[in-house]
């Protein structure tokens, strides 16, 4: 379990799980929950662009993850009925890359099971070419939060003070897009677009539902997302199942435990 | 026109069920779309979607028509997001996206199980993207009843949902059980978008659902006008999709056609951005004239029409349905919880 092929497996996904719990934090908070599906889950495309052209999959999965954040970020405009709009936005997006993701695959006779890799995940087939970049781009992913962390956590707590201190949000928000949609390309091939998705979402979202302060939530949901991945690979080892069961399983698993924490700690009047 | 329709194309049984059951999708999700833009419920529908081809691969590994499993699927998980979900927005999208979680997970198992099974390696494309030309004739009834019952539960439901749209708190106020209404609304979108989902595959249930909708709703405010918009420009992109993908069969590389929900999404996504350049004129929408009469009364917080930047005077939420009150800070995390 712990041989040389599986060694890269646990170290990729560890970079993955760090990274994702930071996002999806960020995710979480500022509400781009939609986002934080679409971009993946279009990145997907990309993967599929590569493989039709024969190049590597880290390339395609770049320019449509980064593509699909700048769409989104570039058409959601701003000023009132933002958060609608966005929500458009996103959904055109996603589902145009995913046409073009159809398309890909139906053009280049591909193999059901890569497509089913590309979605799903596969972890165990990590080599160590591939896990030198993944650390790479998870460590400028993390350094790209880092550096805009004040300005980060400002638009999305208090957006009102942000935009009098002259911070503009929407400038932030295609920022942290770009953010994702990097620490994205490098997820995808390991857990698989959809998952990629339940590892950022339901870690933070647990870590929020026991904690307000940001940097105890941040951490616990980096935490979270360790403890789902390292519970994943084991069991996925041992029976075989593919990962993003697990992940997607124990992700909403932690996320009802957090929510059943909340209620025993603090039961607060329903406010409806 | 042999160019534009090829040859075979009308007498071909595949191709007149895609039509049929193409109109119907495009009718059932411009309308019900209409009030998901409304309501800023992209991310349920899309998500529905996405939860349905759970249903759809847990079907698949029974052996029982994926349509059923498309709808139970969808049924129950908007059952549990309204359930669950809080009422904020925020809270929504989150609880949205871990019942997505859960349930794509899922979907990988019984995919993975039926794979297994049965050796059959489309079952993962078949199901995610759909094969409109692939429609087993036997359940269009199904297909047809159950996206006439989506409508009209959304037709009796129109009133209360476009005032709960608008104004939640409105409605609460006049003795409307807002949730109820959002449980009976999405239960209606997840029966519209599982029928999308057969048609044209789960994920790109999604292009129909928003992309027309968000069309209609720029090019006109009044309700019922964006309905009737939506609905033909549905059936339209719809259409001209299916001709498209049947002629692709001519293109290059030869002997391949090219899939219609690639055409699909070209086309309404063309159509989102052409309705974008459309030059906004001040007007007052008419959907907000009786809604926002009686909102002033319960006393917004701001005058309704203080223009902000270049945006236009026109009264909040009713373009997006965002509810873009700010909250309060509270804590040190914006909203303390979720």
């Amino acid at each position: 379990m712990f041989s040389g092929l599986m060694l890269n497996t646990w170290i990729a996904a560890s970079v993955v799980a760090v990274v994702a719990g930071i996002a999806g934090f960020f995710a979480v908070l500022r509400g781009q929950t939609f986002a934080a599906h679409a971009i993946p889950n279009g990145a997907f495309a990309g993967a599929a662009g590569a493989s039709l052209l024969g190049i590597n999959v880290i390339w395609g999965l770049l320019v449509f993850a980064v593509g699909g954040a700048l769409g989104i970020g570039l058409l959601g405009g701003e000023g009132r009925g933002r958060n609608a709009r966005h929500d458009v936005v996103t959904a055109l997006a996603l589902v145009v890359m995913l046409g073009l993701g159809a398309l890909f695959v139906s053009l280049g006779n591909q193999y059901a099971e890569e497509t089913y890799a590309d979605l799903f995940g596969e972890v165990f087939g990590v080599s160590r070419g591939e896990v030198l970049p993944i650390v790479v781009l998870g460590v400028v992913a993390a350094l790209a939060i880092g550096i805009a962390f004040r300005p980060l956590m400002l638009t999305s707590a208090v957006p009102e003070v942000a935009e009098a201190r002259g911070i503009s949000t929407r400038r932030v928000d295609l920022y942290f897009l770009i953010v994702m949609a990097l620490a994205t390309s490098m997820t995808v091939p390991i857990v698989g677009a959809l998952l990629m998705f339940s590892l950022m979402i339901g870690p933070a979202a647990a870590a929020r539902s026991v904690t307000a302060r940001p940097g105890t939530a941040m951490a616990l949901s980096v935490v979270i997302a360790l403890a789902t991945v390292w519970l994943s690979i084991a069991l996925s080892y041992q029976t075989n199942w593919p990962l993003g069961f697990f992940v997607g399983v124990i992700g909403a698993v932690f996320y009802l435990i957090g929510l059943a924490a909340r209620t025993v700690a603090a039961p607060r009047p329903a406010v409806r | 026109m042999h160019y534009l329709f090829a040859p075979g194309l009308f007498s071909s049984g595949p191709v007149r069920t895609a039509l049929l059951v193409g109109a119907v999708v495009a009718v059932t999700s411009g309308v019900i779309g209409v009030f998901t833009v409304l309501r800023g419920q992209s991310f349920a529908g899309h998500s529905l979607a996405d939860i349905a081809t759970t249903g759809g691969s847990g079907a698949f590994l029974v052996g029982v028509n994926q349509f059923w499993g498309f709808l139970v699927a969808g049924v129950a998980a908007a059952t549990v997001m309204e359930a669950i979900g809080v009422q904020r927005r925020r809270g929504r999208d989150v609880a949205t996206g871990v019942v997505l979680g859960g349930a794509l997970g899922l979907a990988a198992l019984f995919l993975y199980l039926g794979t297994l099974r049965t050796a059959t390696t489309g079952a993962s494309f078949t199901v995610l993207f759909g094969s409109i030309f692939a429609i087993n004739p036997d359940t269009v009834p199904a297909l047809i009843a159950s996206g006439a019952v989506a409508l009209l539960v959304v037709a009796a439901l129109a009133r209360v949902l476009l005032l709960t749209s608008v104004s939640p708190d409105l409605a609460r106020a006049r003795g409307v059980n807002v949730r109820l209404v959002g449980i009976l609304y999405l239960a209606a979108l997840a029966v519209s978008v599982s029928l999308a989902s057969v048609a044209i595959g789960a994920v790109l249930s999604t292009a129909l659902l928003i992309g027309p909708s968000a069309t209609a709703l720029r090019l006109t405010k009044s309700p019922a006008r964006a309905m009737a918009a939506s609905a033909l420009v549905g059936l339209v992109v719809t259409w001209v999709g299916i001709v498209l993908a049947y002629d692709s069969y001519y293109w290059p590389p030869h002997g391949h056609t090219w899939p219609v929900s690639f055409f699909v999404v070209v086309l309404v996504l063309a159509c989102y951005l052409l309705s974008n350049l459309r030059p906004r004129r001040r007007q007052v929408p008419r959907l907000a004239e009786g809604a926002m009469a009686k909102t002033a009364v319960v006393s917004r917080p701001q005058p309704a029409s203080i223009p902000r930047g270049d945006d236009p005077p026109h009264p909040p939420d009713v373009r997006a349905g965002a509810r873009t009150t700010p909250s309060p800070p509270q804590g040190s995390v914006g909203e303390a919880h979720v």
